[in-house]
């Protein structure tokens, strides 16, 4: 198998009107951000019973779905799959690029964005949150190391240990990703282990989503060949994903249940949450895992390439369905500060606390997704991350016989 | 002998001058040693552990509808009296009502200032901190605004400045973008002050909070809570909090 990669041309029209649009969305993400920082959070729906907020929803979405990404690469430099090989490279870029959005929306949203450096500079390790900041950076690293040894074959001899470095360090980042939240003793929503490895899953599936969406669209937009064997195997693979992460939701759920303390909560998000129980069915359930999966198990239905695209952009969705129901569900359902007592304060204790997201919020969410974008639209135009052909007998070792 | 010590009346009254100066001065002492010891320091030496400052708030005390402690609190340090879910609040006044009996209480609560932080775990700058004499704080040069020391907060004790602040009060230096909650009126403590909820109680006549050093036996609070039933807020996380609440 003979793979050549080649750099998308990027001088036709197309090309330049999507860099274009995906630039004016980055813009207008900044301006949110800006528009955010000069007058306070208080232009937000933020409030200090609600205090993460749309842009968090985005931002771990952007975070987790970064370790799933890199899911092409590690199946074929880790497990040894040669027929994902020449997906690799790809794969490693969008990781990239996911988790740089996500970061930009995480950094704009804090209270003090101008103090970056502060977090780079003081460093407090009993923190989950410092020890994210390694993680990123470890990621970022890992990942550029491996991108290296695909790229250049005079360090071609090292992918293996970069690849499987960069595939202990995913696992890693996910579960502090998931850790940020099981760590939160304070919370019912929170507070448990289950959460590390749920996110693992999860970003499995949601990386793999936007993965499939990355390549269908660079190849269709630039009319090189993408074999249909290669699709139904990453669609069937992403159908098992989504099962996985499915499976870990019901097992969270059904733990709580056990708990006495915590049937108010579940009955909150299951029940009689509103929009948080809706988006919870509807969003994360039905649209976000039952569907696609209908859509991926069929082989019928996942040969179309338009139901195919749907199934990724309903796992797209209902992941970020998930991420409200988590973030901010979690945060709506009140403390209980006084076990067995009904509270009432100007604090609002005792109380569901409502949240509308505001336009800024969700734009400079957009903002971060059209980073990412951006990222893979210029790095596949000025380095070789693409194969000129992924069509079947060029990728499938048994697509030829 | 001269004529002075012959008068055995003068004699007698110098004796017991004498004698009276040195009972009272026996009986004063400890009190001014420990009143040294309960004031903590002098202004120039830093917070030891030697002192844990703390507070009980006598539920039976408390009355419902006053908030006299609220208000001396967004007075001392600077903020308004909003209840908008964006404001401030570093202490709020919970009514409670038993589910079951029906009974009714009224307390108020702040940051709870826990020997074992999750607010100063999480944060992941070290911005939030606790001083060595068990005030729980923020270093507001440092605090990124990341709100997280809010979600790790089991008593919703934080809150984070949502707009631009003017006129401060310089004693208690706040800023947009920063997580603030209740310092226990550390600049008055550290000038040998009580807290401004404390003291506005007390001008209440309702007395219901004290304040002082749980670590010496001596004290006022630590009387109290070797003597009385008190208890710890989510007492389940085992955060051994400076505040504690009696009559419950």
């Amino acid at each position: 198998m003979h793979i050549t990669y080649r750099e998308v041309e990027g001088r036709s029209p197309r090309y330049w009107a999507l860099l274009g649009l995906i630039g004016l969305f980055v813009l207008i993400g900044l301006g949110a951000a800006w528009y955010m920082e000069h007058h306070g959070h208080i232009v937000t729906g933020m409030t200090n019973q609600i205090v993460w907020g749309m842009p968090h929803v985005f931002a771990v979405f952007l975070i987790v779905a970064a370790s799933g990404a890199l899911n092409a690469a590690s199946i074929a430099s880790v497990f040894g799959k040669t027929a994902y090989k020449p997906l690799a490279r790809l794969s490693g870029l969008v990781a990239v690029a996911l988790l740089a959005g996500g970061l930009m929306v995480l950094m704009l949203d804090l209270g003090r964005p101008d103090r970056v450096v502060v977090a780079a500079t003081y460093y407090n390790f009993k923190s989950v949150f410092a020890w994210n900041v390694f993680l990123y950076t470890g990621f970022f690293t890992f990942v550029a190391l491996y991108l290296w040894t695909m790229m250049d074959s005079t360090v071609g001899a090292y992918g293996k240990y970069a690849g499987m470095a960069a595939f202990i360090w995913r696992l890693v980042l996910t579960t502090g990703t998931g850790s940020i939240f099981g760590f939160l003793v304070a919370r019912e929503s929170y507070s448990s282990a289950l959460l590390a490895p749920m996110f693992i899953v999860l970003s499995f599936s949601y990386g793999m989503a936007v993965y499939l969406l990355v390549l269908i669209a660079s190849y269709v937009w630039t009319g090189r060949p993408l074999g249909e064997a290669l699709l139904n195997r990453l669609a069937k693979l992403l159908g098992w994903f989504i099962a996985g992460a499915l499976y870990f939701v019901v097992v969270f759920h059904m733990t709580n249940l056990y708990f006495t303390k915590y049937h108010g909560f579940e009955k909150f998000i299951l029940v009689e949450g509103g929009v948080y129980t809706q988006m919870f069915w509807i969003g994360q359930i039905l649209l976000g895992s039952v569907v696609p999966m209908l859509i991926l198990f069929n082989p019928k239905l996942r040969a179309s390439r338009g139901l195919l695209v749907t199934a990724c952009l309903l796992v797209v969705l209902g992941g970020l369905a998930q991420m409200y129901v988590t973030i901010i569900g979690g945060q709506a359902w009140p403390l209980d500060i006084f076990p067995g007592w009904e509270e009432r304060s100007t604090f609002f204790d005792g109380v569901v606390h409502p949240y509308s997201p505001s336009l800024p919020e969700v734009l400079l969410g957009i903002g971060g997704v059209a980073v990412a974008l951006a990222i893979v639209t210029i790095g596949v135009k000025v380095l070789r991350f693409l194969p000129e052909s992924l069509s079947d007998a060029d990728v499938d070792p048994h697509a030829a016989k | 002998m001269n004529e002075k010590n012959a008068n055995p009346i003068d004699q007698d009254r110098r004796q017991f001058l004498t004698a009276s100066a040195a009972m009272a001065g026996v009986a004063i002492a400890p009190g001014v040693l420990l009143y040294n010891i309960a004031h903590g320091k002098p202004a120039d030496q830093p917070v030891s552990n030697a002192v844990r400052w703390g507070m009980l708030i006598d539920t039976n005390q408390c009355r419902e509808g006053c908030d006299a402690c609220v208000k001396a609190c967004g007075e001392e340090n600077g903020f308004g009296h909003g209840t908008r879910e964006t404001d401030s609040q570093w202490i709020r006044k919970v009514e409670l009502k038993d589910m079951r009996s029906g009974q009714t209480k009224s307390l108020p609560v702040m940051c709870q200032h826990c020997a074992e932080p999750p607010c100063v775990d999480v944060c992941p700058t070290g911005a939030s901190f606790k001083r060595a004499d068990g005030i729980v704080l923020v270093d507001r040069h440092i605090c990124i605004g990341c709100r997280y020391c809010m979600m790790a907060c089991p008593y919703k004790a934080r809150s984070f400045v949502h707009e631009r602040i003017t006129d401060q009060n310089p004693d208690v230096p706040r800023g947009i973008g920063c997580v603030e909650s209740c310092t226990m009126c550390v600049h008055r403590v550290d000038r040998d002050q009580q807290p401004a909820c404390v003291e506005a109680c007390a001008k209440a006549g309702h007395g219901a909070i004290i304040f002082g050093n749980l670590n010496d036996p001596n004290s006022e609070i630590a009387k109290r809570i070797a003597q009385y039933a008190t208890m710890e807020l989510r007492a389940d996380l085992k955060l051994n909090l400076g505040v504690r609440y009696q009559g419950f």
